[in-house]
């Protein structure tokens, strides 16, 4: 594994780049041809995957980088699928294009994350851990019972009757991306390339929001923002002495975490084409964090990596390939023994994940007490 | 009687009994965060463990319906046996998952506590099933205020609730004011390397809170089977949650707090279901967690955390 | 000289217990300042009210013509006070040069919108923190090792990396809680050297908790006695040195320390 890394790394990176492209286009026809094969779903699972992979970066900058446990993250991911879904459900004659809901889910995601941090990221870290987790609570049953607001003052009716959510039932259909204007431009006919529930088309939308969201982690980790998330990490009190305001940058953390995941549900909602407030539960916060922890908490490719493989040892070995081996065994209710079995043991024997070291700098990690002993200014 | 006077007063007879359970589930969880400093957020399931083995346990015997002669012995047989192991469970749980991680951040302990509750929930629905399981009624439902109402009930099960967690209350209260070990207890939650330094085998004391927490718990799990008549896999989950929301609202680590915390608790969900439907009492008893947290979170009868030192 | 730190009858309670009490207390530009007493004298609480971590009870704090009782840590750095911990508190995963940075981070300007743009100003801003936290690095005698992770650097570097760090958040007065401690001999010579250099070179104010008396006496401008929270004597080292209170309180404390080893 690590020789493999070093000759990764030793390869120029235009080179690195062309063949990660690569991969990344010949990774539908290749999968279609096993599923041709197999009889298993597995584009539609790699392409929630990666919609896990976007959630779970934007729980890292939370978790990984700033040190801060959100129990609640999966809130976020409601918050920006059912800003999606207000914004484009034929019902509410909003009527949005998709790539301009996209970017209000992200700030509506944003400003929620700052609405819940405010008041809550002075305190000590297992009690914004429950707090967060009780915000992740309360959003299922609001969303599920908004279908029918009616909000008086006195005798004057302001709002009657008002379906915002549709509740139990769910939105459906909701808008999807619309390339009209470059069907126009190919001399394409309209339509052409509606990616409709097609997979493959999916497929590249959400590598573009991987794409996004991993070049924005990898440029967060290493500036002056990224550094303090980790110093807070490390020693919040300490950072607070060199200057840094905690409180501040605790927040912005907070709104990154809480806008990636906006972007991913906006995107997620439309691809589904429907979206119920039972797909925003604490199970999915949880899996998140557990992407993060296994993975390598702070580690954008660790999670990147781990975040693929995990969903996809969920989707598709779990899912799909397990009960065909044993169709007698309810292997799937095991997945969340596995799970947290996993989530223990890692915490236990390997805290640092199970990715974490990949895509580290050459740092010295032996102590270098010998070579330093005595050496003075 | 007045219609809605009879309904309040049936909801404060619910309030009281969903109190009682919550406060033995508070109780571990407060002793528990008391010691260690940890959310063991595994705690509500050794509620749904005390319900799901004691059924097993009922299972093993032919046992009349409802409990009949010297059958009704068999009640505190029975429970003792469900302390023991989910007491024993609990000790099991902190001595492989959370021990390990005394001296690593914070957090630590509480991510492996959040992965034992999914291992838990995912066995338990493994072994007795994933749908609502019912629990056979052992004790009858003859409403003893039927003369006087037929709305507020008044029955034999809730006999055996209140006689069951108000002397467990007292009991524990007494014993850790009064006892020596009671006050080793104090003492390790107070400053566990002072206690430490004083002769105090502060292991032995952290596995003594977590016995009698999960005891605590175990026991209210099959008092509930046995109240009820039914339950689930993943209902410690909530349970936990709101046993969490009443030791926060009493003040952590406090007690007589968390009993008060569990009743408060209680009342609520009793009255958000009746006066404002029960679909809101999540959204009202996790809203009232969030801003206990925020903005008093030593709680009403204060709670006995530590500051950090620079 | 002018006065760069001023308090005025600053006093800390916590419950019943008067840690700091009424203490009067005055800092001068460019000196080096020692407070030493015994432990649980009040020397660490009074060092974090001077740094925001705790708000006096009763009193008032100037700094550089600020009043500053009762402000956040952060905005005092910000002020120009900067510090190190009695035990090391280093960001233990980041390299030392990223501790260093987090020291500038107050100073530099880059915005988050401008990090995730990588916008030019940002880029250049980093490379100037870059060359002077390493130019910071090997003043405190840390060359070649900015990219080691400061846990696992030997005990004698991590304090002098704690200096680093507080010297790049560009104080006018640095605190140092117990600089020598754990240190031998040698050790210690060469920090307090090196403390002397800090005020030589740098222009820096100092203010100093230590217990090792030899290092209070060589570099001090003015020593100040704190017992149960009060000052008892204050002055040049020689003038402290033989005060009564002092010899009391003092090696009284000594004494018994010597008798606890």
């Amino acid at each position: 594994m690590s020789a493999l890394i070093s000759r990764w790394r030793s390869i120029p990176r235009w080179a690195q780049l062309v063949i990660l492209a690569a991969v990344v286009i010949f990774v539908p026809p290749v999968i279609n041809i096993v599923e041709r094969q197999t009889g298993f779903g597995l584009l539609t699972q790699v392409n929630r995957a990666l919609i896990y992979v976007s959630l779970a970066l934007g729980l890292n900058i939370v978790v990984g980088f700033a040190g801060l446990l959100d129990l609640g993250y999966a809130a976020f991911f409601a918050i920006g699928a059912y800003t999606f879904g207000i914004l484009t459900w034929p019902s509410l004659r909003l009527d949005f294009s998709f790539f301009i809901a996209i970017w209000v889910c992200v700030l509506v995601a944003a400003l929620f994350g700052m609405l819940i941090g405010a008041p809550t990221l002075r305190l000590r870290g297992d009690y914004l851990a429950i707090v967060t987790l009780a915000f992740g609570e309360i959003i299922p049953p609001l969303v599920r019972n908004l279908d029918n607001i009616t909000i008086r003052i006195g005798d004057l009716v302001l709002v009657e009757s008002f379906n915002l959510t549709n509740g139990p039932l769910g939105m459906k259909p909701l808008g999807r991306p619309n390339f009209g204007i470059v069907e126009s431009i190919a001399g394409l006919s309209p339509g052409q390339l509606d990616p409709g529930v097609n997979p493959t088309f999916w497929y590249f939308i959400i590598v573009i929001l991987v794409l996004v969201v991993l070049s924005a982690s990898r440029r967060f980790e290493d500036s002056r923002i990224g550094r303090a998330w980790r110093a807070i990490r490390e020693d919040e009190t300490a950072a607070r002495f060199m200057g840094v305001n905690t409180v501040r940058v605790k927040l912005l953390a907070f709104a990154f975490g809480a806008s990636f995941s906006g972007l991913a549900g906006a995107v997620f909602a439309s691809m589904l084409g429907a979206i119920f407030p039972e797909l925003f539960r604490f199970q999915v916060s949880v899996f998140l964090l557990i992407i993060v922890i296994l993975s390598g908490a702070g580690s954008v490719w660790g999670v990147l990596i781990g975040g693929l493989l995990i969903s996809t040892f969920d989707g598709v070995l779990l899912a799909q390939i397990m009960p065909s081996i044993f169709p007698n065994s309810d292997v799937q209710s095991l997945r969340w023994v596995f799970f947290g079995i996993g989530l223990i043991a890692v915490m236990l024997f390997r805290p640092q994940g199970l990715f974490g070291h990949l895509g580290q700098r050459q740092r010295a990690s032996q102590p270098v007490k010998e070579a330093a002993h005595g050496d003075a200014a | 009687m007045d219609p809605q006077l009879e309904a309040f007063l049936r909801q404060v007879l619910v309030g009281l009994s969903i109190g009682c359970y919550l406060a033995l589930i508070a109780l571990g969880y407060t002793m528990v965060y008391g010691i260690v400093e940890l959310i063991n957020f595994a705690h509500g399931d050794l509620f749904t463990f005390g319900f799901f083995i004691s059924l097993t346990i009922w299972g093993l015997f032919d046992v009349p319906t409802p409990l009949e002669g010297a059958w009704i012995l068999a009640l505190p047989a029975i429970a003792i046996v469900v302390i023991l192991l989910s007491g024993g469970l609990n000790v099991v749980i902190e001595r492989v998952a959370y021990r390990p991680l005394r001296g690593a951040s914070k957090l630590a302990p509480l991510i492996t506590a959040v992965g034992m509750s999914f291992m838990l929930e995912a066995i338990f629905a493994y072994i007795w099933g994933a749908n609502q399981i019912n629990y056979p009624r052992f004790i009858p439902t003859t409403n003893f205020l039927n003369d006087f109402s037929r709305i507020i009930r008044f029955t034999p099960r809730d006999i055996l609730l209140f006689g069951v967690t108000i002397p467990a209350m007292i009991g524990l209260t007494l014993f850790i004011d009064r006892t020596r070990l009671g006050k080793a207890m104090r003492a390790a939650a107070q400053d566990r390397e002072a206690a430490a330094m004083m002769g105090i085998n502060v292991n032995r004391i952290i596995a003594i809170t977590f016995f009698i927490g999960g005891g605590l718990a175990g026991v209210a799990g099959m008092v509930y089977g046995l109240y009820t008549g039914s339950g689930r896999f993943i209902m410690g989950f909530e349970f936990g949650l709101f046993a969490f929301t009443a030791a926060v609202l009493g003040g952590i680590g406090n007690i007589r707090g968390a009993v008060l915390g569990a009743f408060i608790i209680g009342m609520v969900q009793a009255m958000s279901d009746l006066y404002i439907g029960g679909e809101w009492s999540r959204v009202i008893i996790f809203s009232l967690l969030i801003l206990m947290l925020v903005f008093r979170p030593s709680g009403i009868l204060g709670s006995t955390t530590s500051v950090e030192k620079v | 000289m002018a006065t760069l730190l001023e308090a005025k009858g600053v006093s800390k309670k916590f419950g019943g217990l008067t840690a700091v009490d009424t203490l009067d207390y005055s800092v001068e530009a460019n000196a080096i300042n020692s407070i030493i007493g015994p432990n649980g004298a009040g020397k660490t609480t009074f060092f974090n009210i001077v740094t925001g971590y705790y708000k006096p009870t009763t009193g008032t704090v100037q700094f550089d013509g600020h009043d500053i009782a009762g402000l956040a840590p952060h905005r005092l750095t910000r002020y120009g006070i900067g510090r190190t911990f009695q035990t090391i508190r280093l960001f233990g995963h980041l390299s030392a040069l990223e501790n260093v940075l987090i020291g500038m981070h107050h100073w530099l300007r880059s915005p988050w919108w401008s990090d995730l743009l990588k916008l030019r100003s940002t880029l250049r801003e980093e490379a100037e923190a870059i060359r002077h936290g390493e130019e910071l690095l090997a003043y405190v005698g840390l060359k070649g090792f900015e990219d080691v992770e400061s846990r696992n650097l030997p005990y004698g570097l991590q304090r002098r990396l704690e200096i680093a760090r507080a010297l790049a958040t560009r104080p006018k007065l640095l605190l140092l809680d117990e600089p020598t401690a754990g240190m031998n001999p040698n050790e210690t010579k060469d920090m307090t050297a090196f403390i002397r250099r800090l005020r030589d070179e740098r222009g820096l104010t100092i203010l100093l908790i230590e217990h090792d008396m030899h290092v209070v006496m060589t570099i001090s401008d003015k020593v100040t006695v704190l017992d149960y929270g009060r000052k008892i004597s204050e002055g040049k080292p020689s003038d402290v040195q033989q005060d009564t209170r002092v010899i009391e309180a003092y090696l009284g404390s000594r004494a018994l320390k010597m008798i606890k080893n």
